[in-house]
């Protein structure tokens, strides 16, 4: 049911864990099948991602996005993470059955939310970014 | 290969070498039809035949009252829809459980549809229906009582006899989906009053895409496919000849040996659920300890969640299931965990184990490894583990200060 990719990164998660004093860290939730996905964001003073973590309660598929989100982001701007998008997680992964596309919604969102926090911690404004919603329920797939 | 322990035989079991055998030549050699006039088709009409005085008398039936059915799904339809139909006159109130398979609740949710008027019984925590509550839900408009002899997810026996006086003397029928008790507990329909019964082959290492629906002589049966004279003319279409064949099999060896089973299954059973509990910390076991079937181990690991249990316990080659909300296609959790009162997270990290004869300890103490080290890397991942810990570190921490 699972692609190769959805399997490796659920087998050997990518980058999961804690980070400590972390710059933004955003929890979310799924009301859904009640999952729920921590994202840890460590940027440096440029605005970029030198780390992310995480940590999930979920599916198969909710640890392997997780995780891909992760890779996906590190490295990139604050600016660029936002484009990671749930469909770019899911394309990273070689797709995901149809009932599980919502996962990778949390996916997306953690990292928003984490960004948000970080921007609220720092007095910024990251251009684009929304407020994040307590489930993301509230948002539709793409 | 790698070394594969299957431990969800509420799903389904292996047909045994020996059914199969007792079914190989219905398939090659006495195909005929069983409703053909000529001697050959007579082998495969006596097969049949022999196969309902088998299953009548597993349950305590006449073989008159045995119909041959395509599984379980397809006799709990049946019962229900039948006995719906043919006693409207009477009343539209149907009564049954919270925690029924999906064969029955759907069903009921259909005649919900067609008018009819359905009470849903609330089970205790450990999975039993409150016979008060069935007393008191009984109206004179009343017409059906539904309530299943063994839960396919948490193991528990309903008192089944309890259920039948209370339906006898209220004058309404009684219909139990035996499909996970039949073969594996006693069952009889004289002395628990049952008017109706719903049984399949496979979940007793017999064939699937067989089982039966018991009606009492008394009962008023309306047609469930029209056609041919089959089934004296309720179910019509050529029977499943090897399959029957199989089922009658399955039933008998079960039948023979069920004292023997019961024994060792209960016996390891309660091995597996007391390592899980001693060994690992959080967990909550589901179902009813004794009033339980004795293959049936059910536990919630809380902080967890099901699907992936169930994906790193296939890679270590162990089949299990789980009522996780990501499993279930549907994601809503388990309408039986819900029942039993776990909270959603709670229910999200529930497996389910199911033993067969075969069996051993040495499995088990596998599996019981297997799981230590899958929940101990899961919960490492949990935000919600992550919570907890760190909620107790500072509950714990004046503690600490003060030594
Ligand atoms: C309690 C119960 N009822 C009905 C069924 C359906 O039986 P079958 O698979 O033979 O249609 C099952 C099996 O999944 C069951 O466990
Ligand atoms: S997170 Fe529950 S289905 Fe994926």
């Amino acid at each position: 049911m699972y692609s190769k990719k959805v399997m490796d990164h659920f087998k050997n998660p990518r980058n999961m864990g804690e980070i400590e004093d972390a710059k933004g860290v955003g929890t979310v939730g799924n009301a859904k099948c009640g999952d729920i996905m921590r994202m840890y964001l460590d940027i440096d003073e440029n605005g970029v991602i030198k780390e992310a973590k995480f940590k999930t309660f979920g599916c198969g598929a909710a640890i392997a996005t997780s995780s891909m989100a992760t890779e996906l982001v590190t490295g990139k701007t604050v600016q660029d993470a936002l484009k990671v998008t749930n469909r770019a997680v899911m394309e990273a992964l070689d797709g995901l059955p149809a009932v599980k596309v919502h996962c990778s919604l949390l996916a997306e969102e953690a990292i928003h939310a984490a960004l948000w926090d970080y921007a609220k911690k720092n007095g910024i404004v990251i251009e684009g970014l929304k407020e994040p919603v307590e489930d993301i329920e509230e948002i539709e797939a793409v | 290969m790698k070394r594969l322990i299957y431990l969800d035989n509420a799903a389904t079991t292996r047909l045994d070498p020996e059914v199969f055998l007792k079914m190989q030549p219905y398939f090659t050699e006495f195909y005929g039809n069983p409703s053909s006039i000529y001697q050959f088709a007579q082998k495969s009409a006596g097969v049949v035949e022999e196969a309902r005085v088998e299953l009548a008398s597993a349950i305590g039936a006449k073989p008159q009252e045995i119909y041959f059915t395509g599984g379980g799904s397809e006799a709990d339809n049946w019962a229900i829809k039948a006995a719906a139909e043919a006693y409207q006159e009477k009343g539209k109130h149907l009564i049954t459980s919270k925690i029924e398979h999906h064969a029955v609740l759907h069903t009921f949710e259909y005649l919900q549809r067609q008018g009819y008027d359905v009470t849903y019984l609330d089970v205790n925590e450990d999975g039993i229906v409150d016979l008060e509550q069935l007393r008191a839900s009984v109206r004179p408009d009343t017409i059906l009582i539904s309530i299943m002899a063994a839960n396919n997810e948490i193991g528990t026996i309903q008192p089944v006899a309890k259920i039948g006086e209370i339906a006898r003397e209220a004058g309404v029928l009684f219909h139990t989906d035996a499909v996970q008790a039949f073969g594996h507990i006693p069952l009889d329909v004289e002395e628990m009053k049952i008017d109706l019964l719903s049984a399949s082959a496979h979940k007793i290492h017999g064939p699937k895409g067989v089982g039966f629906l018991y009606a009492r002589k008394s009962v008023k049966l309306s047609s469930l496919i029209h056609g041919g004279a089959q089934e004296r003319g309720k179910r019509a279409g050529t029977h499943n000849v090897p399959g029957i064949a199989g089922f009658a099999a399955a039933s008998k060896r079960a039948r023979e040996k069920m004292i023997e089973t019961m024994e060792k299954e209960t016996r390891l059973r309660d091995y597996l659920i007391s390592r899980v509990e001693e060994e690992i910390p959080f967990t909550v076991v589901n179902g009813h300890r004794t009033s339980r079937l004795p293959n049936n181990a059910h536990f919630c690991f809380r902080f967890i969640e099901g699907e992936s249990m169930l994906i790193l316990l296939d890679e270590a080659g162990i089949c299990a299931s789980s009522g996780s909300a990501c499993t279930s296609g549907s994601l809503d959790p388990s309408h039986v965990l819900l029942a039993i009162g776990r909270p959603h997270e709670i229910a999200h990290g529930s497996l389910r184990l199911t033993l067969s004869e075969q069996t051993t300890k040495e499995e088990l103490d596998f599996v019981v490894e297997e799981l230590k080290k899958t929940i101990e890397r899961l919960r490492n991942m949990s935000p919600l583990y992550e919570d907890f810990l760190k909620k107790e570190a500072k509950e714990d921490a004046p503690c600490i200060a003060k030594k």
